[in-house]
């Protein structure tokens, strides 16, 4: 045994932190399939491909960057967020207007419809841009590491990562607490006939929220980018995980969101280190269906009448 | 004579024999055996739709892992058939003689326990049933008394579609990896390869279909099904009732995924081998599509519906790749949005009334010319449809 305590700690750390990079990506996912579930009953299978489309919007604003001057690259990640945010925004925006407006009272329907939309993506993606995976070239300033202890490297682009996560999920809990659009969608969600009579106009609420869900898989998007490669798929991989977090999380509880984020996050990262990749997944998977089959509210019920 | 009509109208059995007519006769005679091996396929998926309109268009719930079963009822098949074909003379040049070769490729050197049973036939086909019903139990058990149903459901299902795909693929040594269970020969000795061997695999696919279709029919005609739609519509109502809606649920979520099992075996007996691909989420969920086009409520549309998508599919992923995608999209959002019956509903709520409709134009044309005076013979201008209307064919939409 040549490895002393120290160097253990530092791989737990390092461990930890791999998970939590997971979780940032998973949690950005989850709160938008949270909000726009838990204020409609909507499933979006599609959201895999608003994070697609946020990635790649990062990918062809860096080649922009590129292409004007080598200078810009360095600046270009803050607005290229922006960027992602606003085009999976308008997606969202649109796709509400066109199809899950017509179909509110039908959830299982919109289920199918959002699948047919994340096909087409996929296919959009497969066709425009190209099947192979893309990464853009990632400003210097996010790569290398930040060891502060001897044998102990964290990855700056995980710790961006983080910060992000944590700024857009505190941005999200006070808009939902403290705004007047939170307001109004914690209004429709308790009782949508009489926050319409109100004044509330809720079908502008469902079409806001809806694009605020997939803007912030937007931006799930742009994460993905600092610690993976894109490609026409690279959405739908994550789609099941983000779904189970919702549901593990109970559906309407942001806080729930955040903590079975963690927690599913966590649980994949540290069996990966016994066991091998898929195990550890379909052991974390298992595991969640099977606390779900015994408590199917989710960690954290929702109060609200429906 | 009018109680023959009603008994007729009732089980739908005027499409139903259309439909055994077009598949026992009109495409066996019309199809070389490579593409009637194709439609074999086909209507293997054809199982799977038929348990979905039970499932999801009478009892409301919708699974999205469908290939689940479909893939268990499949690899237990598989199972029984890669046995047979390694025996010790043939894998002889392998380093352990008499295992399958996948288990050989990964230094497995002794059958697995959960594999010797599978080497009895009888124990197989009983397996091609029991398995996917027992998950479906397992499964539906813990959901449906806790009274989770709708978008939960499917969310479910659909994470148990990812493990078992995820868990095949990892467990290459004990269940043939990403490439599944390949080089089937043989049945008990019989060489399901060659020609008669596939038109006999056809028969016998097309009969226990039939028979499927029959029983499910049956299903819906009876009390059973009377409840399963009561259910769907006022799920309350019912459980007020007195009646526990859970083992209803139970009931017809087992009965789909026995009838996918039944599905899965065929498959592999005509394709001759199984993989991973067939039990995923994506194979899962345009299984749904299949019932979707064809009609969430009949039998009969759930089985044009497949063979119609599959045909489409088989031509357009040939001829042009790029398109079916978007093609399976277009399906997946004008079904649900323009067509929620499907091509059955277009057939009831559009092409029967306008033929209805121009029968008795005709009709009262001609009767018009024979007799002058207009009597009040007009009578029966609806019977035709409102015969065939009857309660059970109702068109309401789910309500999870």
């Amino acid at each position: 045994m040549d490895m002393s305590f120290n160097d253990l700690l530092n791989i737990g750390l390092m461990q930890g932190f791999a998970g939590l990079s997971l979780f940032a990506v998973l949690l950005l996912m989850g709160l938008g399939l949270a909000i726009i579930f838990g204020q409609m009953g909507v499933i979006n299978m599609a959201h895999g491909e608003f994070m697609t489309i946020g990635a790649y919007t990062i990918y062809l604003v860096a080649t922009l960057a590129n292409s004007i001057s080598p200078g810009a690259v360095a600046a270009y990640f803050p607005f290229a967020i922006v960027a992602a945010f606003f085009l999976a925004f308008a997606a969202g925006w649109f796709i509400e207007w066109a199809l899950i407006r017509h179909l509110y009272k039908r959830p299982l329907d919109t289920l199918l419809a959002t699948w047919g939309i994340s096909l087409a993506m996929q296919q959009s993606f497969r066709t425009f841009i190209g099947p192979k995976e893309v990464s853009p070239t990632l400003p210097d300033w996010l790569l290398g590491s930040w060891a502060p202890a001897e044998g102990l490297d964290i990855p700056i682009n995980g710790m961006f990562v983080l910060a992000l996560t944590a700024v857009v999920t505190g941005g999200i809990l006070i808009a939902m607490h403290k705004s007047r659009w939170g307001l109004r969608v914690r209004a429709t969600v308790s009782n949508r006939a009489m926050a319409n009579a109100t004044g509330i106009d809720t079908k502008k609420t469902d079409r806001l929220t809806f694009a605020i869900g997939c803007g912030i898989a937007g931006i799930a998007g742009a994460a993905f980018t600092t610690i993976g490669s894109t490609g026409p798929t690279s959405g739908s991989l994550y789609i099941v995980d983000a779904f189970l977090v919702v549901t593990f999380g109970g559906a309407a509880s942001l806080l729930g969101t955040v903590v079975s984020a963690f927690g599913i996050a966590q649980t994949q990262s540290i069996t990966e280190f016994f066991l091998a990749g898929s195990m550890a997944k379909m052991l974390t998977l298992s595991l969640i269906v099977v606390i779900l089959m015994f408590r199917p509210q989710g960690l954290f019920a929702s109060k609200v009448r429906r | 004579m009018n109680a023959l009509k009603l008994w007729i109208a009732r089980y739908q059995l005027a499409s139903l024999v259309l439909l055994t007519v077009l598949l026992a006769v009109v495409l066996p005679l019309s199809l070389d055996i490579f593409r009637l091996n194709l439609v074999g396929k086909y209507l293997t998926y054809a199982f799977v739709a038929i348990g979905l309109v039970m499932l999801w268009g009478y009892g409301g719930v919708l699974s999205l892992g469908q290939g689940v079963f479909f893939g268990l009822g499949g690899y237990a098949m598989a199972m029984f058939l890669k046995l047979e074909a390694s025996d010790p003379e043939t894998t002889k040049i392998q380093s352990t003689p008499g295992i399958p070769d996948f288990m050989d490729w990964n230094q497995i050197t002794e059958l697995p326990a959960f594999w010797v049973p599978f080497s009895s036939l009888p124990f197989a086909l009983a397996a091609v049933i029991v398995v996917p019903t027992l998950l479906a139990w397992i499964v539906s058990f813990a959901m449906f008394k806790r009274r989770v149903g709708g978008v939960y459901f499917a969310i479910i299902t659909q994470a148990v579609a990812l493990i078992l795909t995820v868990l095949i693929i990892g467990q290459q040594g004990y269940t043939g990896g990403v490439n599944g269970m390949t080089d089937l020969r043989t049945m008990l000795g019989w060489d399901t390869r060659t020609d008669t061997a596939k038109y006999i695999l056809y028969y016998v696919c097309v009969g226990m279909l039939v028979l499927s279709m029959v029983v499910c029919r049956w299903i819906q005609t009876s009390k059973l099904g009377t409840l399963l739609l009561a259910m769907r519509d006022k799920e309350d109502r019912v459980r007020f009732s007195g009646y526990d809606v859970a083992d209803f649920r139970i009931f017809v979520f087992c009965l789909a995924a026995g009838l996918a099992g039944i599905g899965g075996a065929l498959f592999t007996l005509q394709v001759g081998f199984m993989s991973p691909s067939f039990v995923g989420i994506v194979p899962s969920i345009e299984m749904v599509i299949y019932a979707a086009v064809g009609g969430r409520m009949s039998l009969v549309g759930a089985v044009y519906g497949t063979l119609l998508v599959n045909a489409g599919k088989t031509f357009f992923s040939e001829s042009f790749p790029d398109l079916w995608l978007f093609l399976m999209a277009g399906l997946f959002i004008g079904v649900v949005m323009a067509f929620p019956m499907g091509l059955a509903g277009v057939w009831e709520s559009r092409i029967v009334p306008w033929w209805t409709g121009r029968r008795l134009a005709l009709r009262d044309a001609s009767l018009a010319q024979s007799k002058p005076p207009p009597t009040p013979s007009h009578a029966p201008t609806k019977p035709i449809a409102s015969e065939k209307a009857l309660p059970l064919d109702g068109t309401g939409r789910q309500s999870a």
